[in-house]
């Protein structure tokens, strides 16, 4: 019973009863030069994850030119409107070192955990968004958000552990009805009114969490570390209860739209842009209302099986049976998927550049780091995989650049975001990929 | 010994007769594996406790898991649960308490009523959250533990003034336990065994009842369990022959065979509706029930021999189906049989098989004989090489059949090696298209059908089913597969090779029955005996699939792009 102490006290707190905080909607928002909230409160930095599938074909997606101002050949033409708010990382490089290249994985793992996978079913480490999310996500109901284009609840780029994927929403009117269901709460409401049932919640995950701590002793090491990992959700658990008992900050940018009709399955090329639009529209929405400070999308997979119509080649198919146009120096069907995906690159930027937050947008106080899991495709190919970034993280980072990595590891972009990010790390990544080189470059 | 010498006389009376009675190996044991419920799991646990209109009214708040060595059901054996993953086990558990105590069902779910229903009822909780905890938890709560549930409902209800909703956090709060999300086998010295452990009742309860019903104990199992009926043979079995004799066992097997057969691809399969217009979404769902129906129809219903459903001619069609069958149906699901000279015959041929194992425009004999050895066989395709070089590699844009298509990867060293493992068989499907609709032509070009499944060599579809059936491997990897879904976790060859063997030897000695050897495989020793966890290292990689090289001189010929073509 004496746990039951801690809830006596809970209950006092609360008395049972409902609190209202009326709040003035006058001058609750910005301050004068729209950086901050009214109460010197920063807007918050976020960080975000994109990625397609595939890769690229050098001779038509490399610009020949680094810097600013880079030309922009016929796979990245699509991204023209954009350019001013991205990065492009060319001839970087994933290392393997003692690992198989394993096609369509190795690539996207070193990208997204700094390691080199030993087989398909492994996932080392954990994916730069959960670390980030670690830091700057405890503030939000969300620590980080997943959705993908595909429809497929398998597909995600975001893990904890080996075994701890975090999966996607895939649904777009599921994805809306998570976000803004009954548990949201509107940081632009009048009216606050703590639920007394969440104080009662967050006092029995005491309970749940010793049942935990005993469960584990009786196990395995392997199994105990997985609920090892359990009771770290719950403590996290716990953080979200303690932000449901906070009056949630207001959020000008906050607008909430309709719910969305659900689509079909199917990876038609058409289908999975109305997709990811919606989703992306969601995505920002979340963003918007500061539901989470740390968002993947996931256009396409790594095995892409996105199709074109009336060519009779998905995606992954078409990148090794084309065979390379010489005149063209590009495998054209291929190229035209790599354009797709480009295209909707483009659309989740603007998207981002377009909305406004203060007297900038969501894009000036994010950093997203797009990823691939192949450079060329067609052989399997990793050295040389391209990236991107969009946004200035707040102005801390140069835009509108080309790089050209010389060949150093790729995981340089990785342990650059996650400095910006506020991690206190010295290295990032395993091996060859492991580095302490920041792309100075970028840094303002 | 537990269960051995139950084995050994079970063994000698199901064989009575035969000249060499096999016994089960006197050392056999499983591991104890700590697996998260599976969506369907949650689903079916909130259904049997609370009821199908609460569990339909929530999406089962479970990870995909990751497929493992065959089955989706053994990756859940190592499958972590992310802090997001808690936030929503937590949002359906509310809304499930939510409903539970709501108007509409706590007169029939809750066995009493408050004296005040601002005031709270400490009796009426403690009798009602000890029954459904015991339930969800899938055994008893000790003393302490019930009366902290009774305390968090009792708070609860001062903080809310609501009796219910003082119920419904406590539920809550159960729902959220890693002793319902995880089924946690928990063990117990072997009094037949020094030294050795076996499952506690409990926990063979619930091993049981996830095999054969894909769902908890119910109250009977529990009780059995209770009344220590699981710790004697004759009590076993009782208990195994009631669970394989209730009508949930249908359940339970068409779970297994869904996994079995790789039918979550269907989740989100579709086909492009200009190339294939007759085929909708619910023309997919539907084959994929076709064959589940046919699946427990054959070996449920009809008792009948496992490897014949790849030559039975017996299925079941629906209106959504008919149009691509090319046949007339009528509303609703009746049993229908291809005539002798259709080529459709046996699983292989159904549209689920072909139309999951090929892309959305276009059929894939590399996917559907990957998938032939894969699924059935329980054999391993090797992955596409690392660093091959595709460069000259460009098909032949003329080539009208797969056949001509796939030439090109059989006149490249590098690919047709594994090739070679799996597209005779696959051409041999290339009179259905990538929906699964049958063809003379493709594109006009003749198909050529001929093709060999390890040295059987065939002219038409037919000999392919038949080349199947009686293929060594078939048997061996439904027991395979059968095992690592029933004791949760994939099978080793080093430490399960006896075990499949001699239950390989009770399936076809039994004549291919599945319900006979799910019967073995509950009542064996292997199933409730425990090895010790201090001995065994789990692979999560482990892959009890053997390696499927044409060439053992050179093991590493791989398949060039197994999933393109």
């Amino acid at each position: 019973m004496s746990k039951m102490n801690r809830r006596r006290f809970l209950k006092g707190t609360l008395n049972g009863g409902l609190v209202t905080v009326g709040l003035p909607l006058l001058n609750v928002f910005l301050n004068d030069n729209g950086t901050a909230m009214a109460d010197g409160l920063a807007i918050p930095q976020r960080f975000g994850t994109w990625s397609w599938g595939l890769g690229m074909s050098k001779d038509v997606f490399v610009p020949k030119n680094t810097g600013a101002n880079f030309d922009l050949p016929p796979e990245i033409a699509p991204l023209a409107a954009v350019q001013k708010h991205i990065n492009l990382y060319t001839n970087y490089n994933v290392f393997k070192d003692d690992a198989p290249n394993l096609c369509h994985h190795s690539g996207w793992v070193v990208l997204r955990s700094g390691i080199a996978p030993m087989t398909r079913a492994n996932r080392p480490g954990e994916t730069i968004d959960v670390s980030i999310a670690r830091k700057i996500g405890n503030a939000t109901r969300f620590r980080s958000l997943s959705a993908t284009a595909t429809g497929d609840v398998r597909d995600s780029f975001s893990y904890e552990g080996g075994n701890s994927v975090n999966a996607p929403e895939w649904s777009p009117l599921r994805f809306y009805e998570r976000l803004f269901g009954d548990d949201f709460q509107d940081p632009n409401a009048q009216t606050f009114n703590p639920d007394p049932r969440v104080m009662v919640r967050k006092s029995a995950l005491s309970a749940v969490q010793e049942d935990t701590k005993k469960l584990q002793q009786s196990l395995g090491m392997e199994d105990r570390a997985r609920l090892d990992q359990y009771f770290s959700g719950l403590r996290d658990l716990e953080r979200r209860f303690d932000l449901q008992l906070t009056k949630p900050d207001p959020r000008e940018a906050c607008i909430i739209s309709g719910a969305p009709n659900d689509l079909p399955s199917g990876l038609d090329a058409g289908l999975v842009q109305k997709r990811h639009r919606m989703m992306t529209d969601l995505m920002l929405m979340a963003l918007a209302c500061d539901q989470t400070r740390v968002f993947n999308m996931f256009y396409a997979s790594a095995f892409s099986a996105t199709t074109k119509p009336g060519y009779d080649k998905p995606h992954h198919t078409a990148t090794h049976e084309e065979a390379v146009d010489p005149a063209l120096k590009c495998q054209p069907n291929t190229s035209w998927y790599t354009r797709q995906a480009m295209e909707e690159w483009a659309y989740y930027v603007q998207a981002l550049a377009d909305f406004k937050e203060g007297d900038g947008s969501l894009l000036d106080n994010s950093l997203i780091y797009a990823t691939t899991d192949q450079s060329f495709a067609k052989i399997h190919g990793i050295d040389g995989i391209p990236m991107f970034t969009a946004g200035t993280a707040g102005g801390r980072i140069k835009t509108g650049l080309h790089l050209d990595g010389g060949d150093t590891p790729a995981c340089r972009l990785g342990f650059t975001a996650q400095r910006l990010m506020g991690l206190d790390i010295n290295s990032w990544g395993e091996k060859s990929n492991n580095t302490s080189d920041e792309i100075s470059e970028i840094l303002v | 010994m537990k269960f051995t010498g139950f084995s050994v006389l079970f063994g000698v009376l199901l064989l009575a007769g035969c000249e060499q009675a096999p016994t089960e190996p006197l050392d056999n044991a499983s591991l104890p594996r700590t697996r998260l419920l599976t969506g369907e799991q949650y689903a079916n646990t909130i259904a049997q406790v609370f009821g199908e209109d609460i569990s339909e009214s929530i999406l089962p708040p479970m990870p995909p898991m990751a497929r493992t060595d065959g089955l989706l059901a053994s990756g859940a054996a190592f499958a972590g649960v992310t802090s997001d993953q808690i936030s929503q086990i937590q949002l359906s558990a509310a809304s499930v308490a939510e409903q539970v105590v709501d108007e509409d069902h706590r007169d029939f779910l809750i066995p009493c009523r408050p004296e005040s229903i601002s005031a709270g009822d400490s009796a009426c909780a403690r009798q009602f959250l000890g029954e459904t905890a015991r339930l969800l938890y899938r055994r008893p709560l000790d003393e302490a533990r019930l009366t902290e549930l009774v305390d968090i409902a009792s708070y609860a209800t001062e903080q809310t003034e609501d009796f219910y909703d003082g119920l419904a956090l406590a539920i809550e709060a159960i729902l959220l336990s890693p002793e319902v999300i995880f089924i946690v086998d928990q063990t117990e010295p072997d009094p037949n065994r020094p030294g050795e452990q076996r499952l506690d009742d409990y926990s063979l309860a619930a091993r049981l009842s996830f095999f054969l019903w894909n769902a908890p104990p119910d109250a009977n199992l529990l009780l059995a369990a209770e009344n220590g009926e699981l710790s004697n043979p004759e009590g076993l079995a009782r208990t195994v022959d009631r669970l394989i004799a209730s009508s949930r066992l249908e359940a339970g097997m068409r779970a297994f065979f869904d996994d079995m057969l790789g039918f979550d691809d269907f989740n989100s399969l579709a086909k492009d509706p200009m190339v294939y217009p007759m085929v909708t979404g619910a023309t997919l769902a539907d084959a994929r029930e076709q064959t589940l129906r046919t699946i427990i129809d054959h070996v449920l219903t009809e008792e009948a021999d496992y490897r014949d459903l790849f030559t039975t001619r017996k299925t079941f069609m629906s209106m959504s189906l008919a149009p691509v069958y090319g046949t007339p149906s009528r509303d609703g699901w009746v049993p229908y049989e291809f005539d002798e000279s259709s080529p459709r015959i046996g699983l292989l041929t159904h549209v689920s098989f072909l139309a999951a194992n090929s892309h959305a425009v276009r059929s894939s004999p590399t996917l559907r004989g990957k998938a032939m050895r894969e699924l059935f066989l329980c054999q391993h395709v090797p992955e596409p090489p690392p660093d091959v070089d595709f460069s000259g590699l460009a098909e032949d844009e003329n080539a009208l059949t797969a056949r001509a298509r796939l030439t090109v990867h059989n006149e490249n060293p590098s690919c047709a090696g594994c090739h070679l493992i799996t597209d005779p068989m696959g051409l041999s499907l290339e009179n259905f298209d990538g929906a699964g609709l049958f063809r003379e032509t493709e594109d006009g070009a003749e198909l050529d059908i001929t093709g060999e499944l390890d040295g059987i060599f065939y002219d038409d579809i037919s000999g392919l089913a038949s080349a199947m059936r009686d293929h060594p491997k078939l048997s061996y990897c439904l027991v395979n597969r059968l095992y690592a879904y029933g004791t949760g976790g994939p099978v080793t060859l080093k430490d399960d090779r006896d075990t499949l063997s001699w239950l390989e030897t009770q399936f076809i000695d039994g004549g291919h029955k599945l319900p006979a050897v799910l019967r073995d495989l509950a009542l064996s020793q292997a199933f409730s005996s425990i090895r010790s966890i201090e001995l065994h290292s789990v692979d999560i990689e482990g892959d009890s699939s053997m390696p499927t090289n044409l060439n053992d001189d050179n093991p590493q010929l791989t398949l060039a792009s197994a999933e393109n073509n």
